[in-house]
C-alpha cells in the first residue's frame, strides 16, 4: 500500500474509500446505518448537554435581557435602537469591530509563515517549541494583559529602556491580540498543512507548473478553508475580548465586552447592557454561522497523510532563513513578554527577590485587598478548574458521542450551539447567573459549584471541538465489526470508540482545565470575596496602586502562567494525530 | 433444514434498489457464494443478515427464528469484512480474542482457542503481535480467525480475497474450501472474482441490480449460464440474435446448430469460445484472426468476420494450432457449445 494511511485520519472517513468496489452505489451502502434507535440514542446523548446550555446558559442569559428590556411588565425594544445610535456606542461597535479585523489580520500575516514552518521543517526542539507558543493561548487574559502591561506600559521595559510607552496606543492591544492567537493559527493551519501530502504538488510540477504555482493551484485551495476557519476563530477572540482590553485599553479603548461590563458592574445601566449583549450575540451568531460553514468545508474530500512524513530538514539559505525569522519571530513576540512577567515579579523594591512571592502569603500583606491570604487563590483555582474539567468532559464528550454520527441540520444547528458560549459575553452570563440561580429549585448563588459551571461553560466547546474529528475518523466499520462479534452498543463504545479517543479525551481534558484556570469575565462575578480564583485576584492586585500590589499581580501572573504551561507540556506528550480544530 | 433463509428481502437507498425481492436458502455445511459486479447489491445482503441494515421489506430467518428487530451482536453470526477491519489498537491476540470475552469466555479457554485458531490459519505464536505490523495475507488470516474463533453459526465473508495478489489468493482460495469443509462451517461469501466464486463454493448465486439473476452449482452456472447478464458477467462475449426453426438456428454467424428440444422462435444464443472450432478459410464461417492474447495453456482468439455485419467471435485453441493476427480462417460451431439465454429483463 503505497498511502499508508495513519490511524484515525479523514482519509478514512466512514463513506470514503470502500476499496475495489467502491463504485458509487456501493459506497453509499457502508456508511452508518440510519434507524430509528439510533436517532434515539443520539437524543438521550444530547439530552445532558442541552440540560446544561438551557440551565446554564440559555437561561442565564434570558434572564439578563429580559430584566434589562422588560420593565413593569412590559417589553421595551424600543431601547434597542436608543442605545445603538448613541454615538458613545457606536464608537465602541466601530473599534471592537476594527480591531478584531486589524488583531486578525496582523496575526495572520505573523503566524502564516510560522504555520508553514511548523508544518514542513523538521528542526531540534519543534515539540517544545510548538507547546511554547500554545501556552498564550491558554493564559488568562489577565495574564496577558500584565504581560504586555509589564513590556510596553508605564515603568514597563521599553519604558525604562528607551522611554516608550504603548500602553495608551492601540498597538499594545494588537500585539496582545496577536501573542495570544498566535497559536491558533499556527496549529489549525498548521496541522491540516503538516498532513497535506507533498507529492499533490510533485504531481503537479510534474505537469508542468512553477513551484508557485503548483502551491497555489494545488496547496492553497486546500489550506484555504483551514485559513479562513483560523481567521474567523481570531477573529471571535478578538471581538469579543475582555480581560485584555480591559487592562490595556485604559480608558480610551473598549470592546463591546468591556462596555457590557462596566455598564453592568460600574454603572448599572441594566438595559443599554442588555442591548449591548444582544448585539455581541447577533455578532458572534454570525461568524459562528460563516466558521461552521468554512469547517463543513474543510471536513471535505482531502488526502491527508501522516504528519510525521511531510516534514524535513530545511535546505538551502531561503529555508534556514525562514525557520530563523520565525523562530525570531516566535521569541520576540511569545517569549519576552513572558520573560518581562517573570522578570517583574522578582523585581522589588529592595531589588530582586522573591518578596512579592512571600507578601502572598498572607491576608495582611495584601493590604486589605483579600479576606484571605492570596496565594490560597491558587488552591482555589486548581480546585474549581477540576471541577469545571469533569464537568466540561462530561457534558462535551456526551455532545461529541451524540454528534459523531453525521446527520441533518438539526445536529449541525446543535454543533453550532456548543460553539456559541465561546463568543457569548462572559460578563452577562456570570452577571446572568447571580441573577437567574438564586432561587429554588436553583438557589446555586451561594454555592461553589457556580463558579465551575461557569467555567465548563467555555471548557464544553473545547472538549467538543477537540473530540469530534478524532470520534468522526474512526471506522464506522470497526464498530460494526465489533456488533457482528457480539458487543452491544454501549461495549461498542467502550472496546473500540474510547481506546481510539482516550488520547484526544486527555487533550480535550488539559484545553479544558487551562480554559477554566484562565477564566475571567464570568468568574469575576461569581467568585465570593473570601474565595477568589488567580485571574481574579490577579485584576484586583493591578486595580489597586501601589509597588507591592503591582509585584504581587505579577507575581501571581507568573505562578498562574507556569501552571498553564505546565498542563499544556503535559499535553503535548499526548498529542493526537489530528491537532483537532484549535 | 435451511439455516439461513431470506423471504423477499428489499433494500432502498433513496430511488436506488440495492436489494429488490432476494430469496436465498443457505443449508447446514453449506458454503454459498454470492457473484456480482459493483453495485449489485451482495455486500448489503450481507449486511441485512448481519443485521448492520434494516431490510425495508422481507424477512431474514436464522435456524427458523425471525431475525426482525433482533440487532447485530445478538445474532450470533460472523462477518468477515472486506478490509478486515481489525482493532488497530489491539494485538494480533486481542483481536482474535474479542468475540470470545464479549461471549464472557474464562481466560483459559479464550488463550487455548486462540492459540488453536492462530495455528489453523498457520500464523502460530503470533498473538502479540501489533496488527499494523501484518502483511495483507496475515490480516487476512487474523481476520479469519477473529470471525471463526466464536464459533458462528454462519460465517460471512464480504470479498474475502479481494484485495491480495493473485498467487495468495489462489493458495488461499484453497486452504479456505479445506477449512470450512474440516470445520463444518457454513458459508455465505461474496466476491466479484468468479475464479474466486467457484473454487469456493458448493452453490453460487449471481446478482445482478438487487436481484438474483442465476443459482446453481459451480459447473451448472458455468455451462448453463441463464441470461445473457450472467453469460457477459463470466466473461463470455460471443452472444447474439437466433432464430430457431427446425432444430437450426439463423445468426448473423450463419446456421447454427441448437440443442434437441430448444423451442423454435427468436432468443438471443451463448457460443462458448471452447464451442468455436477453426477449419480451413474455405469451410465454415470466413473471418480474419483480430488479435490473439497468450492465455498460458491455450491462446484466446478475436476474429472478425468478413460479412462486416456479423459480431466479432471469441474463439480459443491451442497454441501450437494459433493462426497469427491477420490470417484468414473458417470457424465452425458445436452444437454442445452453443447454450440458449433467457431474455433478460
Amino acid at each position: 500500500m503505497v498511502l499508508a494511511r495513519p490511524v484515525g485520519t479523514a482519509s478514512e472517513k466512514t463513506t470514503g474509500d470502500t476499496g475495489s468496489t467502491g463504485a458509487a452505489g456501493e459506497a453509499r451502502e457502508v456508511g452508518p446505518p440510519r434507524d430509528p434507535r439510533g436517532a434515539a440514542l443520539r437524543l438521550a446523548l444530547m439530552a445532558v448537554p442541552l440540560a446544561f446550555f438551557g440551565i446554564f446558559f440559555a437561561y442565564p442569559v434570558a434572564a439578563i435581557v429580559t430584566r434589562g428590556l422588560r420593565t413593569d411588565g412590559r417589553w421595551r425594544f424600543g431601547r434597542i435602537p436608543e442605545v445603538v445610535s448613541d454615538p458613545a456606542v457606536v464608537d465602541v461597535l466601530w473599534f471592537t469591530a476594527w480591531q478584531a479585523a486589524a488583531s486578525t489580520a496582523l496575526t495572520l500575516l505573523i503566524a502564516l509563515p510560522g504555520a508553514y514552518v511548523f508544518a514542513r521543517f523538521a528542526f531540534p526542539g519543534k515539540g517544545l517549541l510548538r507547546a511554547v507558543v500554545t501556552v498564550p493561548f491558554v493564559l488568562p487574559t489577565v495574564v496577558v494583559g500584565s504581560a504586555f502591561l509589564a513590556l510596553l506600559g508605564r515603568g514597563g521595559l521599553l519604558d525604562e529602556l528607551w522611554g516608550v510607552r504603548l500602553d495608551t496606543s492601540v498597538w499594545a492591544i494588537l500585539l496582545a491580540h496577536v501573542f495570544f492567537n498566535y497559536a491558533v493559527v499556527v496549529r489549525t493551519v498548521g496541522g491540516l498543512w503538516a498532513q497535506l501530502d507533498p507529492r499533490q504538488e510533485e504531481a503537479a510540477r510534474m505537469l508542468g507548473a512553477s513551484r508557485l504555482s503548483a502551491w497555489r493551484r494545488v496547496t492553497l485551495p486546500a489550506l484555504a478553508p483551514a485559513v479562513a476557519a483560523a481567521a474567523l476563530m481570531v477573529f471571535l477572540f478578538t471581538f469579543t475580548s475582555f480581560g485584555v482590553v480591559q487592562i490595556l485599553g485604559g480608558p480610551h479603548y473598549a470592546t463591546l465586552e468591556v462596555a457590557i461590563y462596566r455598564e453592568t458592574a460600574q454603572l448599572l445601566d441594566l438595559p443599554t447592557a442588555a442591548v449591548l449583549s444582544l448585539v455581541q450575540f447577533a455578532a458572534v451568531g454570525g461568524v459562528l454561522a460563516l466558521h461552521a460553514w468554512t469547517v463543513r468545508r474543510r471536513e471535505g474530500a482531502l488526502r491527508l497523510v501522516d504528519p510525521a512524513r511531510t516534514a524535513r530538514r530545511p535546505q538551502g539559505p531561503a529555508q534556514w532563513a525562514l525557520l530563523g525569522s520565525v523562530l525570531a519571530v516566535a521569541a520576540l513576540l511569545i517569549l519576552t513578554p513572558l520573560a518581562v512577567l517573570v522578570e517583574r515579579s522578582l523585581n522589588g523594591p529592595d531589588g530582586y527577590g522573591f518578596d512579592s512571592y512571600r507578601a502572598l502569603q498572607s491576608a495582611a500583606d495584601s493590604g486589605g485587598t483579600f479576606f484571605v491570604a492570596p496565594l490560597e487563590a491558587v488552591g482555589n483555582s486548581l480546585r474549581y478548574a477540576a471541577v469545571a474539567t469533569v464537568i466540561a468532559l462530561v457534558v462535551g464528550g456526551l455532545a461529541a458521542a451524540a454528534l459523531t454520527r453525521r446527520a441533518g441540520r438539526l445536529v449541525r444547528g446543535f454543533d453550532a450551539l456548543l460553539m456559541l458560549p465561546l463568543g457569548t459575553s462572559a460578563v452577562t452570563v456570570g452577571f446572568g447567573f447571580l441573577i437567574a440561580l438564586d432561587e429554588p429549585p436553583l438557589d446555586l448563588r451561594a454555592s461553589w459549584m457556580l463558579v465551575p459551571l461557569a467555567q465548563a461553560l467555555v471548557g464544553v466547546p473545547f472538549v467538543v471541538r477537540t473530540m469530534l474529528p478524532v470520534l468522526r475518523a474512526v471506522d464506522h466499520r470497526l464498530r460494526e465489526a465489533a456488533a457482528v462479534l457480539g458487543a452491544s452498543p454501549l461495549r461498542v463504545w467502550r472496546e473500540v470508540d474510547l481506546p481510539l479517543v482516550g488520547r484526544a479525551l486527555a487533550v480535550a481534558a488539559g484545553f479544558a482545565f487551562a480554559v477554566s484556570l484562565g477564566e475571567f469575565g464570568a468568574t469575576v462575578f461569581i467568585s465570593r470575596p473570601d474565595h477568589p480564583t488567580l485571574p481574579v485576584a490577579v485584576a484586583r492586585f493591578l486595580g489597586r496602586a501601589g509597588e507591592l500590589s503591582y509585584g504581587q499581580a505579577m507575581a501571581l501572573s507568573t505562578i498562574l502562567m507556569l501552571v498553564c504551561a505546565a498542563s499544556l507540556v503535559a499535553l503535548e506528550r499526548i498529542r493526537t494525530d489530528r491537532s483537532g480544530e484549535f | 433444514m435451511a439455516l439461513l433463509r431470506c423471504d423477499g428481502v428489499s433494500v432502498r437507498f433513496g430511488r436506488h434498489d440495492a436489494l429488490d425481492a432476494v430469496d436465498l436458502a443457505v443449508a447446514e455445511h453449506e458454503t454459498v457464494c454470492v457473484l456480482g459486479p459493483s453495485g449489485s447489491g451482495k455486500s448489503t445482503l450481507l449486511r441485512v443478515v448481519a443485521g448492520l441494515q434494516r431490510a425495508d421489506a422481507g424477512r431474514v430467518w436464522l435456524a427458523d427464528r425471525d431475525q426482525t428487530g433482533v440487532p447485530a451482536h445478538r445474532r450470533g453470526v460472523g462477518l468477515m469484512f472486506q478490509d478486515h477491519q481489525l482493532f488497530p489498537q489491539r494485538d494480533v491476540g486481542g483481536n482474535v480474542a474479542f468475540g470470545l470475552r464479549m461471549r464472557r469466555t474464562g481466560r483459559t479457554e479464550t488463550e487455548r482457542t486462540v492459540a488453536e485458531l492462530l495455528d489453523l490459519v498457520g500464523l502460530p505464536g503470533a498473538q502479540r503481535r501489533a496488527v499494523d505490523s501484518l502483511s495483507g495475507g496475515e490480516q487476512q488470516r487474523v481476520a479469519l480467525a477473529r470471525a471463526l474463533a466464536p464459533r458462528p453459526r454462519l460465517l460471512m465473508l464480504d470479498e474475502p480475497l479481494g484485495q491480495l495478489d493473485r498467487g495468495l489468493r489462489e493458495r488461499l482460495v484453497v486452504e479456505l474450501r479445506e477449512l470450512f469443509g474440516r470445520l463444518g462451517t457454513t458459508v455465505l461469501a461474496v466476491t466479484h472474482d468468479q475464479g474466486e466464486a467457484f473454487a469456493l463454493a458448493d452453490r453460487v448465486v449471481v446478482m445482478d441490480r438487487g436481484r438474483i439473476a442465476q443459482s446453481g452449482t459451480p459447473l451448472e452456472v458455468w455451462q448453463r449460464p441463464v441470461s445473457e447478464f450472467v453469460a457477459r458477467f463470466l466473461g463470455f462475449d460471443n452472444v447474439v440474435g437466433a432464430t430457431v426453426r427446425d432444430g437450426v438456428a439463423e445468426t448473423p454467424w450463419g446456421r447454427l446448430p441448437v440443442p434437441p428440444g430448444t423451442r423454435p422462435g427468436a432468443c438471443r444464443l451463448l457460443v462458448r469460445p471452447a464451442g468455436v472450432r477453426l477449419t480451413g478459410p474455405r469451410e465454415g464461417l470466413e473471418c480474419t484472426v483480430a488479435a490473439r492474447t497468450f492465455r498460458g495453456d491455450h491462446v484466446a482468439l478475436v476474429l472478425r468476420p468478413s460479412d462486416s455485419d456479423a459480431p466479432r467471435l471469441e474463439a480459443s485453441c491451442a497454441l501450437r494450432d494459433a493462426p497469427g493476427t491477420g490470417e484468414r480462417v473458417g470457424a465452425a460451431f458445436e452444437a454442445a457449445e452453443v447454450v440458449v439465454l433467457e431474455r433478460d429483463g
